[in-house]
């Protein structure tokens, strides 16, 4: 992923970042470090792949920090605005199904009756691999 | 229209290929992905046999209609306007899908969007942005003549809204009578303001999702976008009901939603929130809010302030359980199932990876890792957490308000008219969408329903509407105030010249243009 040799180049010696703190951060957030979108990055299996990705979520975060204002004590969070009904679960009865030659047939890769998927226990390469 | 078919004045063949043949005209709005021609023409003569019988289906039958790309269509290509899904096509219809179908519907095809419903421009999809025929419309064409200016005829077109730029742009251009949209945070009825049209978000719960491929599974609502309230609420009245496919629709028996004519508004209130007196707001849309809320009083109506003290954080508490939600929802996109897939075979998270970053587009990508930083566990509690406790302030400022009398709210949909493609993208997708969505991301934080109704023509000859806001399940009542309301301003009908000609004559004395559906 070229986004790697970007931050590659950007690490001053001892390996923290440089270029993306801002001095117009205000107190609290804090500037993403390199294991922070390293973390990010597995977690969502999506690249920054550039510096404005990375900008563009520290400014997301930013804007998110403005929920600090509000005052919520004592209120609990609202999961679904029809919290109040009951929600509605099938009887367990197989109605439909079979199909599996019609969703076989939107993969790329598929073996008999199989999707073939590359080896699972292969770690993504660290930033300094 | 409904009317002159079963009269035999036309037939659903001819509609249809009238409705093609323009589609094919207005080919440069961009406005469909995938045009559907020979199922149309297939279901247009299956309508025609049944008139010929006299066993019409309804209301609907040989009607041409529009689905946003994001509504799963059985044998059609369904992309959500992303690479990830393209060429993928799945072997169901949702749930509101087939019920249009089975009233006989006839569908013209797949509409564009913004990638995945993320956008407020219906600019950032994989198949490029779709254009706002108003851009080529008479009343915007001879305003903007006097104004000398040298620049190419085509360059300065203007932007849908979005995220349902593709269907809005469909039903306006008069390419069908009916268009599927969706409603995240705004996106059927900011596309409906920017286009002249009648925008309409269902209740949550009330219209099923089964189908629709998911943003926000707790806000989102498949939307209707017609050019009359009264034919918006045909159609919720054919969408709406329980579905046992998706256990977030209510069990309540539907009642039928034909709209009473409103003849005494002298028992109405209507509530103004003041926090949505915002400065960004232009002072055209100002000013026509301000003569609606006139236009109510002088008819009789209690017409009165009201406060929604969180509003300010509404938009930043969508933000929050947006992308967090999206970050849960996209993470199905995997490369093995369905979809792109890339060419890596390293290994499962290198092909994982690899997919997401070839299928998904910047803005996408985005906020998947937004909403992964809001729901780690060290963020978890501050910031998605605390989102929701927002939210049901939020919804709670709601309640109050309608608990203390008001029947509807009335605001802005937008914060001005829609701007040229060239202004909008100077700013990026999430400062826009933070920006246009500004009016209506709390009615789907809430779960109400609401509707844009399009109200007069700006300064520059183009659509501004305005936002009606309903309590929980009382859509019927909604709408049947938006319809007085409709009746009373006289919008405009669009006028596009060019195409319309083979249109004028096909009804005896009325342009195929201004007819609703039931005409």
């Amino acid at each position: 992923m070229w986004g790697r040799t970007v931050w590659l180049c950007l690490r001053a010696p001892g390996g923290r970042y440089r270029g993306f703190s801002s001095k117009a951060h205000p107190p609290g957030s804090g500037r993403i470090t390199a294991e922070m979108l390293q973390h990010l990055e597995r977690h969502a299996l999506v690249d920054f792949g550039n510096r404005e990705a990375v900008t563009r979520l520290e400014k997301a975060i930013a804007f998110a920090d403005r929920l600090r204002a509000v005052d919520t004590d004592r209120v609990e969070p609202l999961e679904s605005v029809l919290e109040d009904r009951c929600l509605y679960l099938r009887s367990d009865r197989v109605i439909e199904g079979n199909c599996a030659e019609e969703l076989l047939q939107n993969s790329r890769r598929v073996v008999e009756e199989y999707f073939v998927a590359p080896p699972g226990n292969i770690a993504l390469p660290k930033l300094d691999e | 229209v409904s009317a002159a078919l079963k009269q035999g004045q036309i037939t659903p063949t001819e509609l249809c290929q009238k409705c093609l043949s323009l589609i094919k005209k207005t080919k440069f709005l961009n406005a469909y992905i995938t045009v559907s021609e020979e199922m149309a023409l297939k279901q247009a003569e299956e309508s025609e046999k049944r008139y010929k019988k006299g066993q019409s289906l309804g209301d609907l039958d040989g009607i041409p209609i529009a689905v946003k790309d994001n509504f799963s269509t059985s044998g059609i290509e369904t992309t959500c306007a992303s690479n990830m899904l393209k060429g993928y096509v799945p072997p169901y219809n949702a749930t509101v899908v087939q019920k249009l179908l089975d009233q006989g519907a006839l569908l013209m095809g797949k509409t564009n969007l913004d990638e995945f419903a993320m956008g407020s421009g219906s600019t950032d999809g994989a198949f490029g942005p779709v254009k706002n025929p108003w851009s080529y419309s008479k009343q915007y064409r001879e305003k903007r003549q006097q104004k000398p200016h040298d620049e190419k005829e085509d360059s300065n077109w203007l932007i849908t809204g979005g995220s349902s730029g593709g269907s809005a742009a469909a039903v306006s251009a008069f390419t069908c009578f009916v268009a599927l949209g969706s409603d995240t945070g705004g996106s059927t009825r900011n596309p409906a303001a920017h286009c002249g049209l009648v925008g309409l978000k269902p209740s949550y719960g009330l219209v099923s999702r089964h189908g629709l491929i998911p943003l926000v599974n707790s806000m989102d609502v498949p939307g209707i976008l017609t050019r009359y309230v009264e034919d918006a609420a045909i159609v919720l009245g054919m969408l709406a009901g329980h579905d046992p496919r998706d256990s977030t629709t209510v069990q309540d028996p539907v009642k039928p939603f034909t709209l009473p004519i409103l003849t005494d508004v002298s028992k109405l209130c209507i509530g103004i929130p003041k926090e949505y007196h915002l400065p960004e707001l232009s002072n055209e849309v100002r000013a026509l809010w301000s003569k609606a809320a006139d236009l109510f009083e002088s008819e009789g109506a209690k017409v009165i302030e009201v406060s929604l003290p969180h509003t300010s954080f509404s938009i930043v508490c969508y933000h929050i359980l947006c992308t967090s939600e999206v970050a849960s929802n996209m993470a199905r996109f995997d490369g093995l199932e369905y979809g792109h897939r890339c060419d890596t075979d390293v290994s499962t998270e290198a092909m994982y990876a690899a997919t997401r970053r070839e299928g998904f587009n910047d803005v996408v990508r985005g906020r998947i890792l937004s909403g992964n930083f809001f729901l780690l566990k060290e963020n978890y509690e501050n910031y998605f957490i605390k989102a929701q406790k927002v939210r049901r302030l939020i919804a709670n400022d709601f309640v109050n308000v309608f608990n203390s009398g008001v029947d509807v709210l009335l605001t802005p949909t937008t914060l001005r008219e829609a701007v040229p493609y060239l202004e909008f993208i100077k700013e990026d997708n999430s400062t826009r969408s933070a920006q246009d969505d500004i009016f209506t991301q709390a009615v789907n934080l809430a779960g109400l329903p609401a509707v844009s109704v399009p109200v007069a023509l700006s300064n520059q000859g183009l659509p501004i509407g305005l936002q009606f806001i309903g309590r929980a399940f009382y859509d019927q009542q909604l709408l049947t105030i938006a319809k007085w309301f409709e009746k009373k301003v006289q919008f405009p009908v669009i006028q596009l010249q060019e195409f319309m000609d083979d249109y004028s004559s096909v009804l005896k004395n009325e342009k195929l243009t201004s007819v609703s559906l039931k005409q």
